[in-house]
C-alpha cells in the first residue's frame, strides 16, 4: 500500500499521478520550464525526444553526482588490478586456501614483481570498472530499468520520443492544485493538457 | 548510384558540400523535421525489408553455416587442419584476428574521439559504425578462441582462484590481449547500447505488433525522455567517450605488443603500437565506407548520411592512409639505419623474398590506391570511393599477413619454411565475413541504424531561438550546432 492509497477512500478508483502538458517546440518548452520553475514546483519534469540545450538551467537543476561514482569505479578497478597482479605474480606463499595462494614463477630471469609489465592489465581493468560505474550508475540514479510508468498511460505521450515536448507536474507536489496548474500550463503556451492517472 | 551532377548540385547538396568557412554545412539535408527523421530511421526497423535484404541475408547465413561446420571439423580433427606449422605457427587465425580487431576500431573512434572533438557530423554514421565495431570484435574474438587448440579450456585465460592453484602470467602480452580485447568488447557494447536506449524507446512507442512492443519495451528499459534522465545520460555518454578514447588507442597497441615484445626480426620494433593503431583506424574507416555507401543508397538514408559525411570519411581515409604509408617508410628506414643484419634481411626478404608479392599487394592497396582521394571529383564518385575502401580492406588484411610471414625466415636458416594456407583456412576467412554480415544485416533489420535522438540535436530547430516563436526569458542558443541551419 502506498501512501496515496491510504488517503484514497475507494482503493479501486484510480489515483491521480499529475498533470501533463504538451508543447510544440523547443522555445515554448524552455519558456514553460522557466515558468514552472519560478512558480515554485519541486516534483516536476520535462520530457523531450532529445536532450534540449539550456533546459537544465531553465529547470534549475543541479549537477549530477555521476562523475564521482565513475571516479570511484576507476579507483576500485585500479586497486583490484594492482593487488591481483602484484600478489599473484610476486607475493610469498601465505597460509591461505590453496586456490588463493600466489603463484610466483620465474620466466626468462625477469623479476617476480615486473610492475611495468602489469600496466596493460591495470589500465584495462581501471577503464572497465569506470565504464561499469558510468553505465550502471546512470541507470541506477535514473531509477531505470522499470517496466511501467504512469505517464505511459497517455496515448499522446508516445510522441515524447518523436517530436513533442512535455512537462508533467506530479500530484504529490506540495503546491499541486489541478485547476491552477492547468491554468499555468495554458498561459505558458501548452497545446494540450491532460490528467494522468496512476492505476498500478 | 548517384554521382553529383551539375543538376543535383544546385539544391541542398551544394550547400552541404560547400567549403565556405563562414558558415557550417547543414548536417541533415532535405526538408526534414523531427517526425520525418524518426520516420526515416524507424520505418527500416518496423516495416518489411526490401528483397535485397533477404538475398544478402541468405548468402551471409550460408557463409556463417560454412564457418560453423569448419569449426566443428577443427574441434573434431585438431589444429592440423590449418596450414599453421613451424616456423609459421600463427598463420591465418592470428592474421584474421588482427584484421578484424583492427576493423573494430573505427566505430569507437567515431563515437568517442569525434565526439570529444565536437565533430557533429558523426551523428549520421556513429550508430552503425559502432554496430560494425561490435560485430568485428565478435569475429576477432573467435579466432584466438579457436586457435588455442583445446578450446574447451579457453576459460583458463581468465584469472580466477582454481583447484590447480595456478594463475595466468600477467607478464605475457598474450594475456594483456585478453584484457584489452575483453575490455574493449565490453565497453564498446555498453557504449553502443546506452546510446541506443532513447532510440529503442522511439521504436517501442511506434511498434505495432505485440512481440515488438514487448521486446523493444524491455530493451528500452522504461526510457521516457525525462530531462532529469537526459542530464545523467549525457554525462554518462561523455564519460564513456572519455574512457573509450584511451581504450581504443590501447587495444591495438596491446595487440601490437604480441609482436613487438618478441625477438623476431621485423616484429621487435618500437614503432608497432602507433603503426598498428593507425592501420586499425585505416581499415576500420574503409569498412565503414564500404558499408555506408550501399546502406545509404538502399535504405533511403541519403538525407542523414549526406554527401558531406561521405566526403569527410574519404578525407579521413586519405589522411590515415598517409600515416600508414609513413609508418611503412619509417620501418624500412630504421631497418637500414639500425644496422642489424637480421633486421635488414627481414625487410629485404619481405619485399623481394619468396612471399614478396604479398608485400606489394599491401603497398599498392594501402599506399598507392588511396592517393586517388586527393581529388574531390574522384571522392564524389561513389563507385570509385567504394572500390578504394574495399582495396584498403584487402590491403590491411595483407599487411597482417606480411607481418606473420616474417616467421618464414627466422634467425636460423635450418628452420626456414614456407606457409601454405589450407582450404580450411580459406573457408574460415570467408566464413568470418558470413558471421560479420549476418550480424550486421540483423542489426539493419531490427535496430535503429542511425542515432535518431542525436541527429535531432544537430538540427537547427532543436535549439532555442531558431523556431517561429520568441520569448524574452529564453536565451538564444548560439553555441552548439545552431549555426548548422542554411541561411
Amino acid at each position: 500500500m502506498t501512501e496515496s492509497q491510504v488517503d484514497n477512500p475507494t482503493p479501486d478508483a484510480p489515483v491521480t499521478y499529475g498533470l501533463l502538458a504538451e508543447f510544440e517546440d523547443v522555445d515554448t518548452l524552455l519558456h514553460a520550464a522557466v515558468g514552472v520553475r519560478d512558480a515554485g514546483f519541486r516534483r516536476w519534469d520535462c520530457f523531450s525526444p532529445f536532450p534540449v540545450h539550456g533546459l537544465n538551467k531553465a529547470m534549475g537543476m543541479k549537477d549530477t553526482r555521476l562523475p564521482r561514482l565513475v571516479f570511484g569505479g576507476g579507483v576500485a578497478g585500479l586497486g583490484i588490478a594492482v593487488a591481483m597482479t602484484v600478489y599473484t605474480m610476486s607475493a610469498d606463499t601465505l597460509d591461505v586456501h590453496y586456490a588463493l595462494q600466489s603463484y610466483p614463477y620465474l620466466i626468462s630471469g625477469k623479476p617476480y614483481n615486473s610492475f611495468p609489465a602489469f600496466i596493460p592489465v591495470i589500465f584495462e581493468l581501471t577503464v572497465l570498472l569506470s565504464a561499469f560505474a558510468a553505465v550502471f550508475g546512470m541507470l541506477g540514479l535514473n531509477r531505470l530499468p522499470r517496466l511501467h510508468h504512469p505517464l505511459f498511460n497517455s496515448e499522446r505521450f508516445r510522441r515524447a520520443t518523436t517530436d513533442r515536448f512535455f512537462i508533467a507536474v506530479e500530484a504529490d507536489d506540495e503546491k499541486y492544485d489541478e485547476p491552477a496548474v492547468r491554468r499555468l500550463f495554458e498561459e505558458l503556451g501548452a497545446s494540450h493538457v491532460e490528467v494522468i492517472e496512476d492505476n498500478d | 548510384m548517384t554521382t553529383l551532377t551539375p543538376d543535383n548540385l544546385q539544391d541542398a547538396a551544394s550547400a552541404n558540400l560547400a567549403d565556405d568557412p563562414r558558415r557550417r554545412a547543414p548536417l541533415v539535408t532535405g526538408d526534414q523535421d523531427f517526425a520525418s527523421v524518426t520516420e526515416t530511421v524507424t520505418h527500416l526497423a518496423l516495416r518489411k525489408p526490401p528483397r535485397a535484404w533477404y538475398i544478402a541475408f541468405g548468402i551471409s547465413m550460408a557463409l556463417l553455416g560454412l564457418l560453423g561446420v569448419l569449426i566443428l571439423y577443427l574441434i573434431l580433427s585438431g589444429v592440423g587442419v590449418w596450414g599453421n606449422n613451424q616456423p609459421v605457427a600463427w598463420g591465418f587465425p592470428i592474421v584474421n584476428f588482427v584484421f578484424w580487431v583492427g576493423i573494430g576500431h573505427a566505430g569507437t573512434l567515431i563515437s568517442a574521439i569525434l565526439f570529444l572533438f565536437r565533430q557533429n557530423w558523426r551523428t549520421g554514421i556513429n550508430r552503425f559504425a559502432e554496430a560494425m565495431t561490435i560485430f568485428a570484435v565478435v569475429c576477432a574474438g573467435l579466432f584466438p578462441g579457436i586457435h588455442v587448440g583445446r578450446l574447451w579450456l579457453a576459460y583458463w585465460l581468465v584469472p580466477y582462484p582454481n583447484q590447480m592453484a595456478m594463475w595466468p602470467n600477467f607478464r605475457s602480452p598474450l594475456l594483456w590481449d585478453v584484457f584489452a580485447v575483453g575490455t574493449y568488447a565490453t565497453v564498446s557494447l555498453l557504449f553502443w547500447y546506452v546510446g541506443m536506449i532513447p532510440d529503442l524507446a522511439t521504436l517501442r512507442d511506434r511498434a505495432t505488433t505485440k512481440i515488438r512492443k514487448i521486446v523493444y519495451g524491455l530493451l528500452a528499459l522504461g526510457w521516457r525522455g525525462s530531462n532529469r534522465h537526459w542530464q545523467r545520460f549525457e554525462k554518462a555518454y561523455l564519460l564513456l567517450a572519455a574512457l573509450a578514447t584511451p581504450l581504443v588507442l590501447s587495444v591495438h597497441s596491446v595487440v601490437s605488443f604480441d609482436f613487438a615484445v618478441s625477438q623476431v626480426p621485423g616484429w621487435h620494433t618500437t614503432i608497432f603500437p602507433p603503426y598498428f593503431v593507425a592501420g586499425a583506424i585505416f581499415g576500420g574507416f574503409a569498412m565503414v565506407l564500404a558499408l555506408a555507401i550501399p546502406a545509404r543508397q538502399w535504405f533511403g538514408l541519403k538525407d542523414l548520411i549526406t554527401p558531406r559525411h561521405v566526403d569527410n570519411m574519404a578525407k579521413i581515409l586519405l589522411g590515415v592512409g598517409l600515416m600508414v604509408t609513413y609508418a611503412y617508410a619509417t620501418e624500412v628506414f630504421i631497418a637500414w639505419y639500425g644496422q642489424s643484419p637480421n633486421e635488414q634481411f627481414a625487410f629485404i626478404n619481405r619485399a623481394f623474398g619468396q612471399s614478396g608479392w604479398a608485400y606489394w599487394v599491401m603497398v599498392t592497396c594501402n599506399c598507392f590506391i588511396p592517393q586517388l582521394l586527393w581529388f574531390g571529383k574522384l571522392r564524389r564518385n561513389l563507385w570509385l570511393l567504394w572500390g578504394v575502401a574495399v582495396a584498403v580492406n584487402v590491403g590491411m588484411w595483407f599487411e597482417r599477413f606480411v607481418i606473420i610471414l616474417s616467421l618464414e625466415r627466422d634467425f636460423v636458416p635450418s628452420s626456414w619454411g614456407q606457409f601454405m594456407p589450407t582450404w580450411v583456412d580459406m573457408g574460415m576467412l570467408v566464413g568470418s565475413f558470413g558471421l560479420f554480415f549476418t550480424l550486421f544485416l540483423l542489426f539493419c533489420r531490427y535496430l535503429p541504424m542511425v542515432a535518431i535522438a542525436e541527429v535531432k540535436t544537430v538540427m537547427p530547430q532543436a535549439h532555442a531561438g531558431h523556431g517561429d516563436k520568441q520569448y524574452d526569458d529564453v536565451e538564444t542558443d548560439e553555441s552548439g550546432t545552431a549555426d548548422y541551419r542554411i541561411p
